[in-house]
């Protein structure tokens, strides 16, 4: 059971990966790249859990630092999530505006048809 | 004051250009008089804070800046025997780095007044400032997270500039590519760091170093780390972006994004050098780079003699001088485990590495100013459309004949003093690299006289009857960075010793970079 979100992670990472290198829509290479941060996002948050732990909060942690370390979640992996996620909504918003802004010089989407830097 | 000032002197490189970042919009509203003396303020405190902490490790060795404690130098608070707080970490090396990145910033900031043309510049020197930002937190940061967050600022910040002409489709597009690979890269990072975290329960890079040890784990984040930072360091296969991104940025961005490449560069080097500096398996990692060097020195060049575009045509030959620094930095980090092979070249191959590292930063920003000179003058940027311009455009002229001898590695400039210190050390470590290196050095020199002879000289073309040199705030950053490179080439054994001997020490000794931390 501990495994399987390490299983989404990858599955995820490869969906991604697949959208990444074999779509040529912008839009689904922005998604792709979206898809692959969730994985990661996912993989970050699994090495930190403990099943059956506690939330990492001060005031509810056990009083001995032995059972602390025993069943509090891992709060490191979670705050890396977080900053991660911000980092990822920003790209993401990023390559979106970038594909808008392609889309109306192109009329369109499609990445073969993008070939200004290639003439 | 003073002393406040340099206690407290890695934070302020981190707090002065993100305070100037997200005021220069208030100013901008001031006029644009206001706006450019605010500006040039800010790159001034930043480049003083950055050149005063520099010469100050350089000179003391290493420290480093505990965020959040009661004394800067408390990496180890209430009893821990682990570092967990945000710690930055300056040695000589990040110290040369930053020094280089300053540099080069305070001249493009001077050369966009006169260059940049517009209404939102507001805008521009914001995200120039947050670039800056990344660029120096990058260098700085002695833990990997902070170092993958670093990386996304400079990153995105860097494709938002490259895309700041939004009207020109070319712009655009060669930001799209930019922005895919960055993510692809800084998404590695974000994994491998993972991999350490999920390995070691660390994230701090000294601990790390020192708690470090061979597992299957441990290598796969090897891997992807060098993907990484191979892949925004502008190396062969990976290198496709770097002349789309440089030749479509606005020119004061074409040379900062030089400098972010030397930077990922860095991180590279950080990372083999100072986290994996105990492994056994270095020589392998050693024969990676040596291999992407080789490449990249081919494919630059090559790819070079067919570019018509001014600009493409130098961002190819950057990515060929990036294949001397993977070059000799190769060879120094595949004999590092063995202190005869080191002491006898490897440490002259790194000191030659790190040497040309610094000379590419200065010849290349000079030969893109001096390109953006001609750019800006003639509005165009086609060598087929260009001709004579050695009449009209004197100094310009000068300055990237200056900054060619030196990309070309023609004495006395600085680009020979680095190429000669890597020939004769890799020589001594296989001949055939050398060999290599010598013909790709030759064959760098023809797309320069292409560009230089079709550009500035032959016959005046009627259409540039008007053409006028550009004005002075232009040639200054050109004229210092030329005067450097003649001085660095005419002195090259006292700038090894004063400035890249510190920084070769502080990168092959590993133990110090842990010691100042645990």
């Amino acid at each position: 059971m501990e495994l399987i979100p390490f299983l989404g992670a990858a599955l995820l990472f490869g969906i991604g990966l697949f959208a990444l290198v074999f779509k040529r829509n912008l839009i689904k290479i922005a998604m792709g790249l979206s898809i692959i941060d969730s994985g990661v996002n996912l993989f970050l948050i699994a090495l930190g859990y403990r099943s059956n732990g506690i939330a990492p909060i001060f005031t509810t942690a056990p009083v001995s630092n032995a059972q602390a370390a025993a069943t509090m979640v891992l709060p490191a992996p979670q705050a890396l999530t977080l900053t991660s996620i911000v980092i990822g909504l920003a790209v993401s918003a990023l390559m979106l505006s970038l594909a808008v802004l392609l889309f109306k010089h192109y009329g369109s989407a499609d990445a073969r048809k993008i070939r200004g830097l290639r003439e | 004051m003073i002393s406040f000032i340099l206690q407290h002197a890695p934070a302020l490189c981190l707090a002065t250009p993100l305070l100037f970042a997200f005021l220069t919009p208030l100013a901008d509203k001031a006029g644009s008089r206001v706006r450019k003396a605010f500006v040039f303020l800010g790159i001034l405190l930043t480049a003083l804070t950055v050149f005063t902490l520099a010469q100050n490790v350089i000179l003391q060795g290493a420290r480093v800046y505990t965020m959040g404690a009661s004394s800067p130098a408390l990496t180890l608070p209430s009893g821990m025997t682990l570092p967990v707080r945000i710690i930055l970490e300056i040695d000589a090396f990040s110290a040369l780095m930053a020094s280089l990145a300053l540099l080069v910033a305070f001249f493009a900031v001077v050369y966009s007044f006169r260059f940049m043309k517009g209404n939102s510049l507001g805008k521009f020197y914001s995200l120039f400032f947050v670039m800056l930002a990344g660029l120096i937190g990058l260098v700085f940061t002695g833990d990997l997270f902070t170092l993958f967050v670093f990386f996304e600022i400079l990153s995105i910040s860097s494709v938002a500039l490259v895309a700041y002409w939004y009207k020109r489709k070319k712009s655009v597009e060669a930001a799209f590519k930019y922005l895919l690979i960055s993510s692809v890269a800084s998404l590695c990072l974000l994994f491998s760091i993972g991999l350490l975290y999920g390995e070691y329960g660390l994230l701090n890079i000294a601990a790390l170093a020192a708690s470090m040890r061979l597992s299957f784990v441990t290598m796969v984040a090897l891997g992807l780390l060098l993907a990484a930072f191979s892949m925004k360091a502008g190396a062969a296969p990976m290198h496709y972006w770097l002349p789309d991104a440089y030749g479509e940025a606005p020119t004061p961005i074409t040379v900062m994004l030089g400098i972010a490449t030397l930077s990922s560069l860095y991180a590279l080097l950080r990372v083999l050098f100072t986290l994996f500096g105990s492994f056994s398996l270095l020589p392998v990692a050693g024969w990676v780079l040596i291999c992407l060097g080789v490449v990249s020195m081919f494919v630059g060049v090559t790819m070079a003699l067919k570019q018509d575009d001014i600009k493409r045509l130098i961002a190819y030959t950057a990515v060929s001088q990036a294949g001397f620094i993977f070059v000799g930095v190769g060879v120094g980090l595949a004999t590092i485990n063995s202190p005869a092979l080191f002491s006898a070249f490897g440490e002259n191959a790194l000191k030659g590495g790190l040497f040309h590292l610094v000379n590419h930063g200065i010849y290349e920003a000079l030969l893109f100013f001096s390109a953006g000179a001609v750019i800006y003058a003639t509005g165009k940027r086609r060598l087929s459309s260009l001709s004579g311009l050695a009449r009209k455009m004197p100094f310009t002229t000068v300055f990237f004949l200056v900054g060619a001898m030196a990309i070309a590695g023609i004495p006395p400039m600085n680009g020979f003093a680095s190429k000669i210190l890597i020939y004769e050390s890799v020589y001594r470590f296989n001949p055939l690299l050398t060999v290599l290196a010598l013909v790709v050095s030759v064959l760098t020199a023809v797309p320069f006289v292409k560009a230089f002879s079709s550009a500035f000289l032959g016959p005046e073309m009627a259409e540039f009857k008007k053409t006028k040199e550009v004005p002075m705030g232009m040639l200054l950053g050109m004229a210092v960075l030329a005067v450097i490179a003649v001085l660095f080439g005419l002195l090259p054994g006292l700038v090894v010793e004063t400035i890249i001997a510190p920084a070769v020490n502080a990168l092959a000794s590993q133990a110090a970079y842990v010691g100042v931390v645990l």
